[in-house]
């Protein structure tokens, strides 16, 4: 019997037929669906008269344009409006799984909403029109971004064409520093590989680093695989796993329970097999990690400087690094500690989860927001997990300490709502891209873990979060 | 889908690596629910002085006179050619829609964002991959020629330069397959609509716990 890895697991078990070329038909179980994204898909269908295939996989939420405050006073902008209430329309017409629309309780980001109800299981492909969808690979779920193209496909066919991707393996050994959290895993890969490093593989991470991370630390940390390049990004399961799901309202009970959990825990690369790039990390020798550029590659650690364009040789690059510090409004050789910021934001399908938020709470309680800091705000990931932080009480020391406490959703990790930056304002952020624009036109965007970005919103400028009190 | 088979047009350089799909089309935009009125606001950051708003009027925008496509040169332009990991980041296909919709035919690059790769084969938009020295090539050659025009062929796989010398590009078949005829992928894959069902039913006895 040939070894397989966990993807070559999960590709050959929902393999349902394949061209001559390769170009492989593939099941899809799960598809998860916003507001964005699926409105031309479902156009599409009715032009064609199709109906959807299986609409039981189907779980919908709006997210993206949701505001996070004054939810009584409803979408106020008329174009997000009118996206969302179009998602409403389509989920009515052609039905779902389950539907968490504007204002339920348990509506939320897309990618905490699926594993926290267990509509994300082991073993499963899940797709969403929404490149974090990768986040569901902390599973052992094949999970990977689509277009609307595909969102269409699905829809239609419950299944999508794709050709087998390369294997790789990213092992991060060694115990993992106080302060250093999956995000600074995840930063530190991407500063190794590059942000096309993982172009065409399948990711996964293993190692005694990965073995100790929680689930939501295996989330955040297959949720940025994308920014390494990689569509999907995916852990195989273990007891951290199963502990997770057990008693979720979607996951399965009983006996099945049973029968499911023990399939499970088959999914994990098989010892020898073969794949087609490693890379290594030393998990003892990370730092916090603060982006410095316009790019999530463009990163150094807390403790270093912002890098000097003219000791880079290759052309393209320098240009580059150049374009992005005009950008970032910052100088070569700037120590990162020195960099003065003016707004927070803590959440995303990154770091919004229960955990993102006691690590910020224990950096913030008994502090204040500094004067410098015009706005911290924390947005939880969903209605769960705001319930579950309020119950902690963790709403309470955000707010005693200055911090916007939130209505879950995307927010300003892409600004779809009202919560953006200003041309010239500078983040510290808990998402996943420092792209030009991504959090408002002319935003400036420091990508960091909670804990660094709670740190930063206390001091009005970067710490190291280890040297605090 | 529109169908590719020939294609000459002018060419435009891209002249940044790791261009992403929302500086190609920015997030405002993509609250529209249709599939149209994109091209107007393809890079808008970049290609205008102000911030723009869905539904605008664009014509009387002020535009950036340094962005590359604002040259008079390259009006007109239907081939991109970028560096590498040219559209990667978010996977909203109203990247490939404002391209296409902009007058892009194809794009030439070393590497592409997964996604968006996939996202612009469905669209008849053609991403051709060329490795790093002949993209390199292909910039020089460009830059001091007004009018630089290439000719691809996506039966041959070849891109043919003013000179008739040639570069031949590598395209999966099925992919060369649904582009040279314009077929709906959709469309293909119902006609296994049985083996599909067939596979589920399986699916259900095995895994019961995924149909509950």
């Amino acid at each position: 019997m040939i070894q397989q890895t966990l993807y070559d697991k999960l590709w050959n078990s929902h393999a349902v037929r394949a061209e001559d070329d390769g170009t492989t038909l593939l099941y899809i179980d799960r598809h998860l669906v916003h507001e964005v994204t699926s409105p031309q898909a479902y156009e599409g269908l009715k032009i064609s008269g199709r109906p959807v295939w299986r609409k039981d996989s189907v779980v919908a939420t709006a997210d993206h344009n949701t505001p996070t405050d004054h939810w009584e006073e409803g979408i106020k902008d008329p174009i997000s409006r009118l996206q969302v209430e179009t998602l409403d329309a389509n989920i009515k017409e052609y039905g779902a799984r389950v539907f968490f629309p504007f204002l339920d309780k348990r509506q939320g980001i897309v990618h905490v909403i699926g594993p926290e109800n267990g509509f994300t299981l082991p073993g499963m492909t899940v797709v969403c029109g929404d490149s974090h969808t990768s986040t569901h690979g902390a599973f052992a779920c094949l999970a990977y971004g689509i277009g609307t193209s595909e969102v269409e496909h699905v829809l239609a066919a419950q299944t999508l064409l794709a050709k087998k991707m390369q294997n790789m393996l990213v092992l991060v050994e060694g115990a993992i520093p106080r302060g250093v959290t999956a995000k600074d895993i995840a930063l530190a890969i991407i500063r190794q590989i590059g942000t096309a490093g993982g172009t065409g593989c399948a990711v996964e991470f293993a190692g005694s680093a990965i073995r100790a991370l929680s689930m939501e630390g295996r989330m955040t940390l297959c949720n940025m695989a994308i920014e390494g390049g990689a569509r999907a990004g995916m852990i195989g399961v273990d007891d951290v796993t199963l502990n997770y799901l057990k008693g979720r309202p979607y996951a399965p009970v009983g006996v099945m329970w049973d029968q499911a959990a023990a399939y499970w825990k088959t999914l994990q690369s098989d010892p020898g097999s073969k794949f087609d790039r490693v890379v290594q990390l030393d998990a003892r020798e990370l730092k916090p990690h603060v982006t410095w550029g316009t790019s999530p590659e463009m990163v150094v650690t807390v403790d270093d400087r912002v890098p000097d364009p003219d000791k880079e040789k290759d052309a393209v690059r320098r240009e580059g690094m150049e374009r992005a510090l005009v950008y970032m409004g910052l100088n070569p050789n700037t120590a990162i500690k020195d960099i003065r910021i003016d707004k927070v934001f803590i959440g995303s399908c990154t770091n919004s989860r229960i955990e993102d938020l006691r690590a910020a709470a224990a950096v913030v309680r008994g502090r204040h927001r500094a004067p410098n800091v015009k706005l911290a705000m924390v947005v939880p990931g969903s209605g769960q997990v705001k319930l579950q932080a309020e119950k902690e009480g963790l709403d309470r020391i955000f707010k005693d300490a200055g911090f916007e406490w939130r209505e879950p959703g995307c927010s300003m990790c892409l600004g779809m709502n009202a919560d953006r930056l200003e041309p010239g304002e500078r983040c510290a952020s808990t998402s996943n891209r420092n792209f030009e624009g991504r959090q408002g036109t002319g935003g400036r965007t420091h990508l960091v873990s909670p804990a660094m970005a709670a740190a930063a919103g206390v001091e009005g400028h970067f710490v190291d979060v280890r040297e605090l009190r | 889908m529109q169908k590719f088979t020939v294609h000459k047009g002018l060419v435009a350089p891209m002249d940044r690596a790791n261009v992403d799909t929302d500086a190609i089309i920015p997030k405002q935009f993509l609250k529209s629910i249709r599939r149209i009125g994109f091209g107007q606001n393809l890079f808008d950051a970049w290609r205008y002085m102000d911030e723009g708003q869905p539904g605008q009027d664009c014509t009387n925008r002020p535009l950036n006179r340094d962005f590359i496509l604002n040259q008079a040169r390259y009006k007109g332009a239907s081939i991109l050619i970028a560096r590498k990991n040219f559209g990667c980041g978010s996977s909203r296909e109203h990247a490939p829609w404002a391209l296409g919709e902009y007058g892009f035919r194809a794009i030439i690059a070393p590497s592409y964002g997964d996604i968006f790769f996939n996202n612009s084969l469905k669209n008849g938009l053609l991403p051709i991959v060329l490795d790093e020295a002949k993209v390199d090539r292909l910039f020089s050659e460009a830059a001091p020629f007004p009018g630089y025009a290439l000719e691809i062929n996506l039966e041959a796989q070849v891109v043919i330069k003013p000179d008739g010398s040639s570069y031949s590009f590598d395209v999966e078949p099925f992919s060369k397959y649904c582009l040279l005829n314009g077929f709906d992928d959709i469309g293909l894959t119902l006609r296994h609509a049985e083996t599909i069902r067939a596979f589920e039913n399986k699916r259900k006895i095995e895994q019961p716990w995924l149909f509950t």
